[in-house]
């Protein structure tokens, strides 16, 4: 891993400054620079994520007070789907299934990593961008289309697909055994595609730009730790998406095709069905293979990002750098050979649910010493309370309460009686869903600067995390216990089951949280798109940063560096070391005589 | 109206907010102060609230913990459930325990360091014994953890012993039918291309199998008059046509389920499982004794189900193509469990917890479990009605059952859930 030989492709490029003016169009739309890039996934993105919010409050409503009209869902649903107001039971599940796809692939996956790896892999490492910015564009407008696609799903006759966002067949299969498994699966299926494309576009262009593209003397050691996640992120999509898409066009096949892959021995609307010699359960062991990986694709970058941000915003090293980038490793391998803990119950022979179990639990070690560093660097730290370094605390703290719930769900025989409960619900949507939307918010209040040259407001984001942070335990945390109960997920109501009368009035806690947890987003949005335009301009280093981004122009340009590119000499986490007058030291500054490096 | 009156106020709300907060901005910009400096007002306050959200945390939880600990599961009502109820607390322990020491020093940390420009932050890359120590403490917990844990996975997942009874959970949307083994012991065997009106498991035994055929017969030649005489819409007609030529394929694959039965029954007599089925009872309803073990198979007919009996803590996929199984043995009756949880009301519930259609949210059936006189009495009322009558009503009455049982006996009970490959 010597010092790069990065320069044959970025020299070319550099210095004598090539301004040939630019179309509005090739700037802004069909832009091959990672920074404007970066850009269009992360208002992507928030698009989606509003589509997906509203998602959440409407199906929220109904589980708080079932069968009750609201004017807030005829206005989305119209008569169709919420008559008088009241959610019809397909459209509920048609919500869930659309509101866990574009959560989890197009915000968290397409919007995370879409947003950071395009921005920060070229700054951080000192490159002029991409490999190839023409494949990052395409990555980009294959992520566009998918989003058109998915939303177009929503308008189609029959809803939306409403399987689940795990999309099992034979009930995806079927447009039979429920509407949604039409037309709307149909596009369901084509906006993955695409969005696998996209995906794979991106992912093989982050990592041959780390691993080819770094600017001399940015060892692989030196690399900040948002540059180890996004790459082994890059590297966990390329191995574990195309077999999602493998799933998803056998899955057409069997829909349109006649074939058999996934079907057999189905009676459904009074007619036995051709289908013989298939398995279901074969599609859930394809889409696990991606669908557990994916976790760590949307977790890895958050926590990336978040060990940038608690080290430079506690003006201390982060604790164990190399114990972090092992653990990234340890994650990101151990996350290929954990997937059956999602089948203990589908009938898989047991003794492959014990090895899923042991693999399984052994990812908690990895996670347990990244808590464990990151508690360690905020020890007799000096802690700046920004709103990203909010947010990253809030990102350790969920992901401490959420990873613990991990164990139970890991372990076979606890998992039976919790399996598809609550419990579940509020395991993931605490340590997936809110740690990985707190690293994103962190990214976003960190990177502001850079991506856009202003500063967001501070204040509206100290309102937005406390909000946020409050909302969001009040939200999921008592989604355990209505979980332990033994309350199913995915039910439109349970005003059928006289047995969790106990727990349904936490539902209504639950939603008033959901709804305040919104608005909260209301400020962020507002404070994002004001910032944008009439936010105070931004000086080039404001949160005093060693990384090699915070060494470029505020304005943006062509080749990210307007002289030659940056040439580093230490480790990214020089703050407060000894010796030093200031508190930090970038990564450009030479080490001096007899300094040791960390 | 309430509600939208509520809804404006909550958006004026937030619009204040935010202009309250670019007033500030802009006084704070007059002031020469820089949106990036981070005032130590700004610091203390949020490290104060770092220190004030850990007891709100916590006294959240442990209201959770006091308010609803009543209306969690009752006392698991199976022998496996015991001890998984019991190992589920000895988890808890350790991580209610690992929860609390690790957000005390996450949050006391962080509103404890605060920024202050006078001092520095401690210098402090790596430490490799402290690593090593907290990679080895969770490494030692989570191996006695997983120890624990598949000690009981081996248990619950070890085959039913030859002693447990059967029962069949059948999934469809949106119910559930159990199926019960008859006089002889053994469920007979299934085809889906059987289920009809009247044999809605789709049991194979001769009659069901030429019933199925005649039916079949009469429906093609109606669908194929229609074709020749009727006036139909091109689609309509396609689909008519496809539809034809699917009721002949499975026609035909039924003539060799036909073959493989007879041959079936040539080479093995009684014990084929062609020859369980008529005895079967077919049921609504689920009753279980108590302190016996059952094995419970459980199949779909259209998507994938979840067979849930919370109470016993027992779960299983439904999924169509596979029996899937699970043993159990009750150990508290309906009526007991009614004295614990002083609920006259209550019921053993069997729901299905995987997502399965519109009426996903109401697929359920209750679980009568009582004590063995009270099941057999029950069992023998059932048995009354078959899945088919036996054939020759003037034959000796007391010869078939008789005949049957004893073979039962004599193959050792063996599973009769065979499919039969098409």
């Amino acid at each position: 891993m010597g010092a790069t030989t990065a320069h044959a492709h970025a020299a070319g490029h550099g210095h004598e400054a090539h301004h040939h003016e630019e179309s509005f169009i090739s700037k802004y739309v069909f832009s091959h620079d990672h920074k404007m890039i970066s850009k269009q996934f992360l208002v992507t993105a928030i698009v989606m994520a509003w589509v997906a919010v509203i998602m959440s409050l409407l199906f929220r409503l109904q589980l708080a007070w079932p069968g009750e009209g609201f004017a807030f869902s005829s206005f989305f649903l119209g008569e169709k789907w919420a008559p008088g107001g009241v959610l019809d039971p397909n459209m509920y599940l048609a919500l869930v299934t659309i509101h866990g796809t574009i959560m989890v692939f197009f915000v968290l996956t397409g919007g995370l990593s879409g947003t950071f790896a395009n921005l920060l892999i070229p700054l951080q490492l000192g490159a002029r961008d991409m490999a190839s910015g023409f494949i990052n564009m395409l990555s980009y407008w294959f992520f566009f289309l998918s989003s058109v696609v998915m939303l177009a799903s929503l308008f189609v006759e029959g809803g939306p697909a409403s399987s689940g966002w795990t999309v099992y067949p034979p009930l995806s299969a079927l447009p039979k055994a429920i509407p949604g498994s039409g037309a709307g699966m149909t596009l369901w299926l084509v906006s993955m595609t695409l969005f696998i494309a996209s995906s794979l576009m991106g992912g093989l262009n982050y990592v041959v730009t780390v691993l080819n593209l770094r600017t001399k003397g940015m060892k692989m050691t030196r690399m900040p730790l948002t540059m180890w996640a996004l790459f082994l992120t890059a590297v966990l999509g390329i191995l574990s998406f195309p077999v999602l898409l493998s799933a998803a066009l056998l899955l057409l096949l069997d829909r349109s095709m006649g074939t058999s892959f996934y079907l057999s021995d189905i009676h459904i609307a009074g007619e036995a069905l051709d289908h013989s010699g298939g398995s279901p359960v074969l599609f859930q062991h394809l889409f696990w293979f991606l669908g557990h990986p994916e976790v760590y694709i949307v977790l890895l970058p958050a926590l990336g990002i978040t060990s940038e941000i608690i080290s430079t915003n506690a003006r201390k090293p982060i604790f164990g750098y190399r114990a972090m980038i092992g653990s990234i490793l340890a994650i990101g391998f151990l996350s290929f050979i954990v997937w059956g803990h999602h089948m203990f119950i589908t009938g898989m022979n047991p003794f492959l649910g014990s090895v899923f179990v042991f693999t399984t639990l052994l990812i908690a070690i990895p996670s347990a010493v990244k808590v464990f560093n990151y508690i360690t660097t905020l020890w007799r730290g000096n802690i700046v309370m920004t709103p990203a370094m909010l947010f990253s605390i809030g990102l350790v703290a969920t992901f401490i309460a959420g990873g613990l719930t991990g164990i139970i769900l890991a372990d076979s025989a606890l998992d039976i009686n919790v399996h598809d409960t609550y419990f579940v619900v509020a395991h993931f949507h605490i340590v997936m869903g809110m740690s990985a939307i707190f690293g994103m918010f962190a990214g976003i209040y960190h990177w502001f600067p850079k991506m856009y040259g202003k500063m967001m407001n501070t204040k509206m984001g100290y309102a937005h995390f406390w909000i946020t942070f409050v909302c969001a335990f009040g939200v999921f945390f008592p989604m355990h216990f209505i979980g332990l109960a033994g309350a199913p997920r995915r039910y439109y109501s349970y005003s059928e089951f006289p047995m969790f009368d106990g727990v349904v009035d936490l539902n209504v806690l639950v939603t008033i949280f959901a709804i305040i947890g919104a608005l909260a987003q209301v400020i962020f949005t507002y404070n994002f798109f004001y910032s944008v335009f009439r936010g105070p301009k931004a000086v080039q280093n404001p949160w005093k940063s060693n990384t090699l981004e915070w060494t470029t122009p505020v304005e943006h340009i062509h080749g990210n560096w307007p002289g030659p590119l940056p040439v580093v000499h230490r480790w990214p986490y020089d703050y407060s070391k000894p010796g030093k007058a200031e508190d930090w030291v970038s990564q450009i500054t030479p080490l001096e005589h007899g300094e040791e490096e960390h | 109206m309430t509600k939208l009156l509520i809804l404006i106020v909550v958006v004026l709300g937030i619009l204040a907010v935010a202009q309250l907060a670019r007033v500030y901005e802009l006084t704070s910009r007059l002031r020469g102060k820089r949106e990036e400096d981070i005032s130590d007002s700004d610091n203390r306050f949020n490290g104060r609230m770092m220190w004030l959200f850990l007891p709100v945390y916590f006294g959240f939880f442990l209201w959770l913990c006091i308010a609803y600990k009543d209306k969690m599961l009752p006392v698991a009502a199976s022998e496996h459930g015991a001890e998984t109820d019991w190992l589920m607390d000895f988890n808890w322990w350790i991580l209610i325990i690992t929860f609390i020491i690790t957000n005390i020093l996450l949050f006391w940390f962080a509103g404890k360091y605060v920024y202050s420009k006078d001092r520095r932050a401690f210098w402090q890359p790596h430490n490799n014994k402290l690593e090593l120590a907290w990679t080895i403490a969770p490494a030692a917990v989570l191996a006695v953890i997983i120890i624990y844990g598949l000690n009981s996975w081996a248990k619950i997942t070890a085959p039913a012993s030859p002693d447990a009874i059967q029962v069949e959970l059948y999934a469809k949307q949106f119910d559930w039918t159990a199926r019960y083994p008859g006089a002889d012991g053994n469920l007979g065997a299934t085809d889906f291309r059987l289920i009809n009106g009247t044999n809605p498991l789709g049991i194979v035994t001769r009659e069901s199998v030429a019933a199925r055929l005649a039916e079949l017969d009469k429906e093609i030649s109606g669908a194929d008059s229609t074709l020749a005489h009727a006036i139909l819409a091109e689609t309509k007609s396609h689909e008519l046509t496809d539809q034809v030529e699917r009721m002949r394929r499975n026609k035909q694959r039924i003539i060799n389920l036909r073959t493989l039965m007879e041959q079936d029954i040539i080479e093995k007599g009684v014990a084929s499982p062609y020859t369980h089925g008529a005895d079967d009872v077919v049921i609504k309803e689920f009753h279980l004794p108590v302190r016996q073990e059952v094995k419970v198979l459980i199949r779909s007919q259209d998507v994938i189900h979840s067979a849930y009996l919370p109470h016993l803590r027992a779960q299983m996929n439904a999924v169509p193509g596979m029996t899937t199984t699970i043993k159990m043995t009750p150990t508290i009756t309906t009526d007991s469990m009614r004295l614990v949880t002083k609920n006259e009301a209550f019921d053993f519930i069997l729901l299905c917890n995987k997502i399965c259609g519109a009426s996903h949210y109401n697929m359920q059936m209750p679980l009568v479990v009582t004590d063995a006189a009270a099941h057999d009495a029950w069992y023998a009322e059932a048995m009354k009605k078959p899945f088919q009558a036996p054939p020759a009503p003037p034959a000796p009455p007391v010869a078939v059952p008789v005949d049957s049982a004893a073979v039962a006996a004599a193959a050792g009970n063996t599973v009769a859930q065979a499919q039969p490959s098409h």
